[in-house]
């Protein structure tokens, strides 16, 4: 195979980008739970569903796990390409990780809905 | 001064090994550069590379006690004994610390270190107000050490794809630039996840640059204006 050094793939800047954003609304999304925990207080398994019950905490939880998903797999993918050299062995970990989190995804949206 | 210093010459040595040298000091000594003059005056085979020895050209770069820096900038009275002494690390090593830059300058040519308008000549120069003349502070006064570049690790992990914080300095340095025509251009070259966002913003290179100048603020900027360009 060629072993010229090949770069200039022309992306990685939206995902730095979304990388931040979903930073930010996991902080926002962190406060709101702690906000609802202390009010709640929730101590037993009932209390604890009646936390996630709600339409808009459903939604809201949702939308921090989709951010989770989306904020590891850049993650995880930055660490693949610093540290695994064979292009080989990098796709396959990476597709790994992407179909990892599809199905946590999926388990997700089957334990909410 | 106790030093011990990383040696090996590829002629003659299976393998790189540490020597310990005891150099007396003369009071005109000032700097770690002053110590090494006269340490290669006692033994020649001793091999570093060395120029100005004021911190202008940039080629005494080395690791000193497990730091990169000047040697012509380190004060004698700041350094602990033994000094120990080795080559930038992550570059190959020709011979005791001199290393091979290639891979280095390959990273700030790619970034294309100069500046690009395609505008008729000017009878005498190209203007600059005082104030866009202020944006290229802090980025012009690099003098290209690879004291930033050798000590980030993922320059050490991707060097022949990651452009390193130097040539990211250097980068941003033209698209600062308001002579330059080609800052579009500039952000292609750069929008890859290697060539830029390698940086982890973990700031080796603001903590070793012997000249203090910040390359994190110079990539922070580079991806600022790719958000403007994109939103």
């Amino acid at each position: 195979m060629n072993q010229k050094i090949i770069v200039g793939a022309h992306y990685g800047f939206r995902d730095w980008l979304g990388q931040r954003v979903t930073a930010v609304l996991m902080a926002f999304y962190t406060v709101l739970l702690l906000a609802v925990l202390l009010v709640q207080k929730p101590a037993h398994y009932l209390g604890w569903y009646g936390v996630f019950s709600s339409w808009w905490m459903k939604v809201a939880t949702l939308t921090f796990l989709l951010c989770l998903f989306y904020h590891a797999w850049v993650g995880m993918r930055d660490i693949w390409m610093d540290y695994v050299k064979p292009t080989g062995v990098r796709l396959c970990l990476q597709v790994g990780t992407l179909v990892w989190l599809v199905a946590c995804g999926m388990w997700a949206l089957k334990i909410f809905l | 001064m106790k030093l011990s210093i990383y040696r090996y010459d590829p002629d003659k040595d299976a393998a790189p090994y540490m020597q310990d040298f005891d150099v007396p000091l003369e009071p005109s000594d000032r700097k770690l550069l002053d110590v090494l003059v006269r340490l290669k005056a006692q033994d020649d085979s001793f091999s570093f590379r060395r120029s100005c020895r004021e911190g202008v050209c940039g080629s005494d770069a080395m690791n000193i006690n497990g730091k990169n820096g000047l040697a012509c900038l380190t004060d004698m009275n700041e350094v602990s004994e033994p000094v120990v002494l080795r080559p930038l690390p992550g570059l190959p090593v020709i011979r005791d610390l001199i290393v091979d830059m290639t891979q280095f300058f390959k990273q700030y040519n790619s970034v294309m270190p100069y500046v690009i308008n395609n505008d008729p000549l000017p009878e005498k120069e190209r203007i600059q107000s005082p104030k866009e003349r202020e944006e290229l502070d802090g980025l012009y006064e690099c003098i290209l050490c690879a004291s930033c570049s050798t000590a980030c690790p993922s320059f050490w992990w991707n060097p022949d794809k990651f452009v390193g914080p130097a040539g990211l300095l250097q980068a941003y340095r033209f698209i600062a630039d308001t002579r330059d025509q080609a800052t579009n251009e500039r952000l292609d070259n750069l929008e890859d996840p290697y060539r830029l966002f390698r940086c982890h913003s973990i700031m080796n290179c603001v903590d070793v640059c012997p000249k203090g100048l910040n390359p994190t603020a110079a990539i922070g900027k580079i991806k600022e204006m790719m958000v403007r360009r994109a939103v």
